[in-house]
């Protein structure tokens, strides 16, 4: 099938997208050949990560926000709405339970709306290996707001902000102070900050802790952010307090983003970025095809006899699989 | 090629009773399986809407309040309508005798009743999607 044809196909039918999102998830033929055909008419869907510790509740947000993306929208065409729910999956029997479904109740019966479970399978940094795939899919789709949730993520899972045009950080009382606003990671990606859960105690020291933060920042000489102040908006999502100020904000990231010359480049740094991950999975794989496994345990034995160093045992294996460094 | 065994479990209706939809969720998790676990009080269509969109292999209903001969026909119907009238439905609960040959004959495929090995439940999945 080709392209528009492709395209046509998952715009009319939502089975044929979810089935393609599966072989996309499970990096088959099939699934590679479908993002082929579609690569040319992607690039049009503004994604959105939402990111945050667990149980700042991220989902609820992202309830709330896609409500207002399909009800608030001051466009005259609502935009169709794609989320991409990621939860982690066992390190042990690779299973997974996603229950992200359970606070976007309100969104189902709206044809306009299309929401996908993903387990992490074991990838680190937030995300799922094929999330940036899926979303290309959505993308092609037709959906032109794609909210990414992560997996409940701490200080490091920062692969949402290569992926997503704006980023969205949740925070919520109770979770940490001032020094953990300064601490290296999640906070530094954010293009919006939210505390969410407002209507708790300590609501305005996390939002000062937030401030101070960013205080620090801007007087830094490492500001990326030039022409976007990054708002501290107040939410309590499972109300919907603050989600049509969020969306709003949203919106004028995204203005932002078009007149600074800033999407041009968050998009080439995205797409680099994706290059970067499929040349390193696909050397892995080349490695796993030619270096027989045997060769990796006697790498191991003598190791362990101490008989050589790690060093050496890497450039014989690499030899192995035709790489001189 | 890493192929999961993906299931819904649902529960439709109005009971408020989870924790067996939630063992059976942990046990599938522990098989191994990606178990997308949808919260109480789901309406048919709602069922039907997620087993679409997340393109599951098997969908579990969960149901204690005795609805599910108006309940489980219905979504049988709804997911026919979405054309996924292959993918297996399997029913747990407090589920009278006399009802479950009507169940199976709208198309469920095995009926689970309280005290049902959970070993038992993946031992079906396992071989019902590996028959596709």
């Amino acid at each position: 099938m080709n392209g528009q044809a492709l395209q046509d196909e998952i715009k009319r039918n939502r089975l044929t997208l979810a089935r393609l999102i599966t072989e996309v998830e499970n990096d088959t033929p099939s699934g590679r050949a479908a993002l082929e055909e579609l690569y040319p008419l992607t690039g049009k869907a503004h994604i959105i990560g939402i990111t945050g510790a667990p149980g700042v509740g991220k989902s609820s947000l992202v309830n709330q926000l896609a409500l207002a993306f399909r009800h608030h929208s001051p466009s005259e065409e609502k935009p169709a709405v794609a989320i991409i729910a990621i939860d982690p999956s066992s390190p042990f029997t690779g299973g997974a339970i996603l229950g992200d479904r359970i606070r976007m109740r309100d969104l189902s019966g709206d044809p306009g709306i299309f929401i996908r479970s993903m387990a992490a399978r074991g990838a680190i940094g937030g995300l799922a290996r094929s999330t940036a795939q899926v979303a290309r899919l959505m993308d092609a789709a037709g959906y032109k707001v794609i909210l990414i949730e992560t997996v409940g993520a701490g200080q490091a899972e920062v692969e949402i902000a290569s992926l997503a045009h704006t980023t969205i950080v949740v925070d919520a009382p109770g979770l940490g102070d001032d020094i953990q606003a300064i601490k290296a990671g999640i906070l530094e990606i954010a293009d919006i900050l939210v505390v969410n859960k407002a209507d708790l105690p300590g609501v305005e020291n996390t939002e000062r802790a937030l401030q101070s933060m960013l205080l620090l920042a801007n007087s830094g000489q490492y500001n990326n952010h030039q022409h976007w102040d990054i708002p501290i908006i107040r939410t309590i999502a499972s109300h919907g307090d603050g989600a049509l100020r969020v969306m709003e904000t949203v919106q004028s990231h995204l203005s932002y983003l078009k007149t600074s010359g800033e999407w041009e480049k968050r998009e080439r740094l995205r797409i680099r970025d994706e290059v970067e991950h499929l040349v390193i999975q696909a050397f892995i794989q080349h490695l796993q095809e030619n270096v027989p496994l045997a060769d990796l345990n006697n790498a191991v034995e003598s190791l362990f006899q101490r008989e050589t160093s790690p060093y050496q045992e890497v450039q014989k294996l690499l030899c192995k699989a035709g790489i001189n460094t | 090629m890493n192929k999961k065994i993906r299931v819904l479990i649902a529960k439709p209706g109005l009971d408020g009773h989870d924790r067996g939809a939630k063992v059976v969720a942990r046990a599938l998790r522990d098989a191994g399986m990606e178990v997308i676990y949808t919260g109480l009080r789901q309406t048919p269509e709602m069922v039907a809407e997620a087993a679409l969109q997340e393109n599951v292999d098997v969908v579990g209903i969960s149901i204690l309040s005795g609805a599910h001969l108006t309940l489980v026909p219905r979504i049988l119907n709804l997911m026919r309508t979405n054309g996924q009238e292959n993918v297996p439905v399997f029913v747990g609960g407090i589920i009278p005798e006399e009802d479950v040959p009507i169940l199976l004959q709208a198309g469920v495929k095995a009926v689970y009743g309280p005290g049902s090995a959970t070993t038992k439940v993946i031992e079906d999945i396992q071989r019902l999607t590996n028959s596709e």
